[in-house]
């Protein structure tokens, strides 16, 4: 019989060991997978293009930064709402809004020039995505509408609008009718950090954004991330804030980060504004975030993770032509795993020798 | 036949095998890769460019390594999956739209690597080749076969996005099926999907019961034909594949994408060292636009679409002749005017007169 | 409008409607226990995936709704093992469980493409079934569009005319309390959780038996997605359930209608409606009642227990 004993004290070595044990579980669990559907392929191979070449190869190291960049963004936004019980699922939607009103400015000054184009552009992403986030807070707190719905449908509507934009007013003049914008000139294209790749600056802002929220937290929260990933969130409270301006505060600052982490997409490694532009970040980045236990730094580690798990999962159908559903398996397990591992950070599992007593 | 006619054939035949002989067995085989937006199952679009590929590889056997990427979604990550393709093959088709950018980027990284993207229009560097194909043909054909088989007078359309490939099988569906039956209707749906099964069948149930007898769709998935085999009296079309076997008692006929020739001839004019940057739009003539076997029809409308295909065939017709009005009222063609292919067919974004829906814009 | 359109408008908005149903109605009941599962669209494709295989292979469209309600559950499992026994995070391992669900039925699916069965035939009962209009707007739908609205009912009566149900509501509103008077909040949660599965397992077989008689990858496209959202819609009350979904399915099917009237509105701003009237309309049945504050939602939705004692 298994049982578990809370712990007097998170235990700190499982906070480090935890990902560790659940990395090797998933690489144990996925070696027996592959060897038992992979006749004529070596596993180890397959292993190496997964783990080991994305880490090895510049060109991956540089794409896996470029992954996870907008997922880090995405996820600090969340995971302070999550901290307060405010359940923004529809992060993507506000992703694709901010993409929009931020790529329309740009678009608007397709032929101007400036130092001041890139921040004009950011904030109206940030106030695109804020105010779509904040449709879902007011109707929180004026009508007591819940904010999974709100968020989850305004998603699937921000998609449609984005492909009316694209079908109308963003159209490429000279695209042929087909629906996508221009691509940007080089003015309005974040700058990149890392000469022959797609790396940009939006990776530095996403972890000064970082060491931002982590002081924040530590400042304004202490004491509140500690009970994070056990007990409730719906408890917590932002220091002096009320219930009604906790929601507000959640979901703007969240959908503000998304819109803007949309914007970066748009004008960093796909330079134009195309149809494809919603691609599960905005919920990618929810299992980022509880991944990373809602820390700040620890969001950084996991989105590179979980950016590995897309370009090894690429790389295994490329070289091994396995189908695409092999990465979202693996993704799964990998997440099964870290979830199910991270309960020895609060508790203690003891080996009951159980005398059956009462029933 | 002469002799010295034999000759020559003997003389080229002994070369092409020595040619065939020297590249087989002593130059490394061509490597092929393709980049697919769905999965190679849906019995579209992608399904169809996975047939040429297995042809290709028929065609070609030892001469060609495939390697093959699904359900790559168009954004930022199609960049990383050319890429990581570009430094391992020879020759690389992006098959869809919205490849379009990033292959034209990877391409100019990638000097000697051959691009092919279906469907676009950008050829920057003289590694870049387009190719698409004149489905709009296809839509001439079955909007023929259409006209004659309707009872109610009313085509049912499921419509995925409104870019112009989709508008030019509309327009052209439905001037042929008017040109045999003066009274057809088109009713159009927007689904906004090339590949929700569920809202497939729903836009197709939605049309039936509106009066459609005839469904046609521009979407991927087998479901419409799976309705309209359930509703008596309606018949289907099927779309990129020959999808006969969900509609046994509805199906008329399918347009088939056929990409096998191109890609077997693409691949070979890698490993001769022929290959070079072109714009292919080929349609029935060139066989790239295909039917399957037609049923569910009276031999008189076979023969009929038979005729027009051999019209086709032979470029003896247009499927957009004048007089052509546009929605507006407005001339488009003057009696006996053919478009030109650009722009008019490449961006072509209106419906032409006598179709009722609104454009959606 | 004539008549027959009129019928074939509601059926269509039933098979709309039906999926929705089964899966939110499942996940309400997960909901009322206080658990929340964000797995909902991971199930429901492993349940449609199940579903086409075993009718596929036997033919037997009750086997075949078996084998979607087991794979649904067992799916579910999984959920219930995670957060119930190692008390992991609802909200990302619902997530966890999609991701999965979509991968692994698209893998082992991958063959069924090819595929096509007969759809479950509809109910035909003599006399009443051939009535006009009322035979074919009541008597004649298939059989599971019925199950759908009795689950409603049962869950409706469980949850509040039965005592395991008032304990699980209890426990949805207060387990520490509900654990202090004795309730196995880990026991009533892992059956709600794997009765959640079931539901969306046979949410899932709906569509590959009934709407489409076809298999294909990725074939729920977010109808997962949309039953969670009808269960807040609802506001946990089960019959709400079906107006949520009726309006969610009648929409989606009116805007397909109104394209094909051709209603001058395009047709993206068309497709938008089912989502926006969602929202628009709870939002206007929440102005009519301004007393009654959101006290429906379980109090412990989504937070994880641990038994101390």
């Amino acid at each position: 019989m298994i049982r578990l004993i809370p712990r007097a004290q998170p235990s700190k070595a499982m906070i480090f060991l935890s990902p560790l044990l659940a990395l090797t579980l998933t690489a144990v669990t996925a070696f027996f997978i592959f060897a038992f559907i992979l006749t004529d392929i070596k596993v180890s191979s397959v292993f190496y293009t997964l783990f080991v070449e994305p880490l090895i190869d510049t060109y991956y190291i540089s794409e896996l930064l470029v992954k996870a960049a907008p997922l880090i963004m995405i996820a600090l936004g969340l995971s302070i709402g999550f901290r307060a019980g405010v359940w923004n699922i529809g992060a993507e939607g506000q992703y694709v809004i901010g993409g929009i009103t931020g790529g329309a400015v740009g678009l608007y000054f397709y032929n101007v020039e400036g130092f001041w184009l890139i921040p004009l552009m950011s904030l109206a992403a940030i106030l695109g995505g804020m105010f779509y986030a904040g449709i879902a807070a007011f109707l929180k707190n004026k009508y007591q509408v819940n904010e999974i719905l709100v968020t989850l449908m305004l998603t699937y509507v921000a998609v449609l609008f984005l492909s009316a934009m694209l079908q109308g007013p963003m159209r490429n003049p000279s695209g042929f009718n087909f629906p996508e914008s221009r691509p940007f000139h080089d003015g309005a294209l974040l700058p990149i950090i890392w000469q022959g790749t797609r790396l940009n600056v939006g990776l530095i802002i996403a972890v000064i954004l970082s060491f931002v929220t982590w002081l924040g937290i530590k400042k304004h929260l202490s004491g509140l991330q500690i009970k994070i990933t056990g007990s409730a969130p719906r408890a917590a409270k932002f220091a002096g804030f009320d219930d009604k301006k906790t929601i507000w505060f959640a979901l703007l600052i969240s959908g503000g980060v998304a819109g803007l982490a949309g914007l970066f997409e748009v004008i960093g490694p796909a330079g134009q504004i195309t149809p494809g532009l919603p691609q599960f970040y905005g919920f990618t980045a929810i299992i980022v975030a509880f991944m990373s236990r809602l820390h700040p730094i620890a969001i950084i580690f996991s989105a590179l993770l979980i950016a590995l798990t897309y370009i090894g999962g690429e790389n295994v159908q490329i070289y091994f032509n396995l189908p695409s559903s092999i990465t979202n398996i693996f993704q799964g397990m990998l997440l099964f795993y870290f979830l199910a591992c991270d309960v020895l950070i609060q508790y203690k599992i003891v080996f009951i020798k159980t005398i059956r007593q009462k029933l | 036949m002469s002799n010295r006619r034999l000759t020559s054939i003997l003389k080229f035949s002994l070369l092409s095998l020595m040619l065939a002989f020297t590249n087989s067995a002593f130059a490394d085989p061509v490597k092929a890769a393709f980049i697919y937006i769905g999965p190679t199952g849906d019995h579209g679009w992608t399904y169809a460019h996975d047939q040429g590929v297995n042809h290709l590889k028929d065609q070609l056997g030892d001469d060609v390594v495939i390697t093959r990427i699904e359900s790559v979604a168009e954004n930022s990550d199609s960049e990383r999956v050319i890429t990581s393709l570009a430094r391992k093959n020879d020759i690389i088709f992006t098959t869809s739209f919205g490849y379009m950018e990033p292959t034209i980027k990877v391409a100019a990284r990638y000097p000697d690597v051959k691009f092919e993207h279906a469907t676009g229009y950008k050829r920057p560097t003289d590694n870049i080749s387009t190719y698409s194909a004149r489905f709009y043909e296809g839509r001439h054909v079955i909007g023929k076969i259409a006209g004659r088989m309707t009872n109610t007078n009313i085509i049912g359309y499921i419509a995925s996005f409104p870019i112009p490939e989709v508008i030019r099988g509309i327009n052209s569906a439905f001037l042929a099926a008017r040109s045999v039956n003066p009274d057809i209707q088109i009713k159009i749906v927007w689904v906004y999907t090339w590949y929700d099964p569920g809202k497939e069948a729903d836009a197709a149930r939605a049309l039936i019961a509106q009066g459609a007898d005839i469904i046609m769709q521009h979407t991927d998935s087998t479901a419409p034909m799976t309705v309209a085999e359930e509703e008596d009296g309606v018949r289907a079309f099927g779309q990129a594949s020959d999808m006969s076997a969900w509609g046994p008692s509805a199906h008329l006929t399918s347009i088939i994408n056929n990409w096998g020739p191109y890609y077997a001839d693409r691949v070979k004019a890698v490993r001769d060292g022929t290959w070079t940057e072109t714009d292919t739009f080929d349609g029935v003539e060139e066989g790239m636009v295909a039917f399957a076997p037609m049923e569910n029809m009276p031999d008189e409308v076979m023969w009929e679409a038979q005729d027009t295909i051999l019209d086709l065939d032979a470029g003896a017709v247009h499927p957009f002749t004048g007089p052509i009005n546009r929605q507006d009222g407005s001339v488009w063609l003057a009696e006996g005017e053919t478009p030109p292919m650009f722009p008019d067919i490449i961006t072509m974004d209106f419906y032409v007169e006598g179709i009722d829906s609104k454009y959606p814009n | 409008m004539n008549e027959g359109l009129i019928i074939a408008i509601i059926i269509g908005i039933s098979i709309a409607a039906v999926p929705l149903i089964f899966a939110a109605i499942g996940e309400l009941l997960v909901e009322r226990s206080g658990v929340l599962n964000l797995g909902v669209e991971g199930m429901m494709i492993v349940g449609a995936l199940a579903g086409f295989v075993v009718e596929f292979h036997t033919g037997s469209s009750f086997l075949a709704v078996l084998a979607a309600l087991l794979a649904g559950m067992a799916i579910a499992s999984i959920f219930a093992f995670l957060t119930q026994i190692l008390l992991t995070n609802h909200v990302a391992t619902g997530l966890a469980l999609t991701l999965f669900g979509l991968g692994i039925a698209a893998f082992v699916g991958r063959s069924y493409t090819e595929e096509n069965i007969e759809l479950i035939s509809a109910l035909h009962i003599p006399v009443l079934s051939d009535l006009p209009v009322i035979g074919p707007l009541l008597f004649s739908y298939n059989p599971l569009v019925y199950l759908a609205f009795v689950m409603v009912f049962l869950v409706w009566w469980f949850l509040f005319k039965t005592k395991q149900g008032l304990i699980l509501r209890a426990i949805g509103d207060n387990h520490d309390a509900a654990h202090a008077i004795g309730h196995n909040v880990v026991r009533y949660r892992v059956l709600a959780i794997l009765f959640g599965g079931a539901m969306a397992g046979i949410g899932g077989a709906f569509l590959s038996l009934v709407q489409v008689p076809i298999w294909g990858e990725d074939m729920t496209a977010g109808r997962g997605w949309i039953a969670l959202a009808l269960v807040v819609f609802s506001s946990w009350q089960p019959f709400k359930v079906i107006l949520g979904a009726l309006i969610f399915g009648g929409i989606t099917i009116l805007q397909l209608h109104a394209q094909g009237f051709d209603v001058r509105i395009s047709a993206q701003y068309l497709s938008m409606l089912p989502y926006i009237a969602t929202i628009v309309i709870l939002v206007s049945l929440r102005m009519r009642d301004k007393n009654k504050t959101n006290r429906t939602m379980p109090n412990c939705l989504g937070r994880i227990f641990h038994s101390t004692s």
